[in-house]
């Protein structure tokens, strides 16, 4: 059976939680971990891209660039000013 | 004008010369917008110390979007205050870059509301740059926009805002409707040019005819470059005519073939189109009298870039010829495979031809089910980087294994 979205994208917010600090995800990394959890049959990359969207546009999780473009957990930006 | 503290010595010998200046357009805005004054005093900072003042911002944007905004702060606020956020914002071009005055007046208005009113047109991608505002600012000029029929571009991971030549709206050289197909493969993939989905960015650029007026093999991932199969149209007595006027037809057209494909007797130029690689030269130069042949499409090359992380890559050829017709279904079946590739097996902040300089040009066609042909070059008259081996070339009938050693 397929893992509906809503359990995808709250995979994925345990795993960009968990790497928070220590790693910046890609949503190419989320995705592949994703069918690696779930497995092929029961999640798609247009499940996980999906995911990712639910988590982007609640405010979950937001994208970020850092010389490339991550998916990380809302946080104040470091470069503004104070 | 600036006052005393504000002089800028360093950026007034940007004003000199017979050549436009961005110094004198920002001078101009900086009389009635704080945020231009400001620039000028933290570039004319730059200049004097030989450093950017610029830091970077990491998740400025507009709700959902993933690209579209490059966040910039000051790391020298308490002396620029109205450039203490200057935030750029990439709107995505029209098709070809066409306008309506009206339209480019509407853009202006909303960019003097909500930010510095300073422009770009056009940034290298393309896209309409919009310089300068802050974060509080970017949801209301988003919005306002797109009530205009505007969206945001790419930056970022993701497929970046197709760009394409004036094609058949004013060129009679296009090969294939360049807007047309740019249009639709914007519209097919916003997901994948607002939500970073790849390794790194990835820029389709659509050009009608060889001349590439929108340099798509020197800039392109994914570069559709309008040509012809058959042979080129001739019109022997306009030649004639460029001949009679003054034209040295073999000093400034034969000499010029990079194939030497053609002979001019005085009276006739003779093409052997077998060895015309497509330059245009011929063409460029005898508008009246050569065309571009009649079986119209395009060549899909794959690969080039600016050098950034590393070199510069130029395209190399994926397709040789795909009708004109054909392409959008082409590409759309094209891309997938190749994001598919690219996005299991690129590393972070590689580019699709850097992947393929990695893993080999014969591993990628395999791995996106493209059979090799010789037609694959990187350059023309370049020999073709495919290593046949040799049971194939056994099997096509090659006994003595010749193909396999080319």
């Amino acid at each position: 059976m397929p893992a509906a979205t809503e359990t995808i994208a709250e995979a994925m917010y345990q795993m960009v939680a968990e790497y928070m600090g220590k790693k910046n995800l890609k949503a190419t990394d989320l995705t592949k971990a994703m069918i690696a959890k779930f497995g092929e049959a029961e999640c798609t990359k247009e499940d996980c891209k999906h995911a990712i969207r639910l988590l982007i546009d609640s405010g979950r999780c937001v994208y970020s660039y850092f010389g490339g473009s991550y998916i990380t957990l809302p946080h104040k930006e470091g470069a503004a000013p104070e | 004008m600036p006052d005393d503290n504000k002089k800028t010595p360093l950026l007034d010998e940007l004003e000199k010369g017979p050549w436009p200046s961005f110094v004198k357009e920002i001078k101009s805005a900086a009389e009635s917008e704080p945020m231009a004054a400001d620039l000028l005093g933290q570039l004319e900072l730059s200049y004097q110390e030989k450093i950017s003042h610029w830091k970077h911002g990491g998740i400025v944007g507009v709700m959902g979007y993933g690209g579209g905004v490059i966040g910039r702060y000051s790391d020298v606020p308490e002396k620029f205050p109205n450039v203490a956020h200057f935030h750029t914002m990439r709107v995505n071009m029209p098709s070809g870059w066409f306008y309506t005055s009206e339209v480019l007046r509407k853009i202006c208005d909303i960019w003097e509301r909500h930010g510095s009113g300073l422009f770009n047109f056009h940034g290298s991608t393309g896209d309409i740059i919009l310089l300068g505002t802050r974060t509080d600012q970017l949801e209301p000029t988003f919005q306002e926009l797109t009530h205009l029929g505007f969206d945001l571009g790419g930056s970022g991971s993701v497929m970046r805002s197709p760009s394409a030549c004036v094609g058949q709206a004013r060129c009679e050289w296009a090969c294939y409707d360049t807007m047309d197909l740019c249009n639709e493969i914007t519209h097919t993939y916003q997901d994948e040019l607002h939500r970073p989905p790849f390794p790194y960015k990835f820029k389709f650029k659509f050009s009608g005819c060889p001349n590439d007026c929108v340099a798509s093999i020197a800039r392109a991932d994914l570069s559709i470059i309008g040509t012809w199969k058959d042979d080129i149209q001739q019109d022997n007595a306009a030649i004639a005519e460029y001949a009679a006027a003054g034209v040295d037809i073999q000093k400034d057209v034969c000499d010029h073939c990079p194939t030497k494909c053609m002979e001019w007797d005085g009276k006739k130029l003779k093409i052997q189109n077998r060895e015309c690689v497509r330059c245009m030269h011929c063409i460029n130069v005898l508008p009246k009298a050569l065309r571009p042949g009649k079986e119209k499409g395009a060549v899909v090359l794959i690969g080039a870039k600016a050098p950034i992380l590393q070199g510069a890559l130029l395209s190399s050829v994926l397709i040789p010829f795909v009708p004109a017709d054909e392409l959008l279904e082409t590409l759309k079946e094209l891309v997938s495979r190749i994001w598919d590739f690219w996005g299991e097996y690129g590393n972070n902040r590689e580019r699709v031809g850097e992947l393929i300089q990695r893993v080999g040009m014969a591993t990628f066609l395999d791995a996106i089910g493209l059979d090799p042909v010789p037609e694959m070059i990187s350059a023309p008259r370049d020999n073709p980087y495919i290593f046949f081996k040799k049971e194939d070339a056994e099997a096509a009938g090659d006994g003595n294994g010749a193909a396999a050693q080319r």
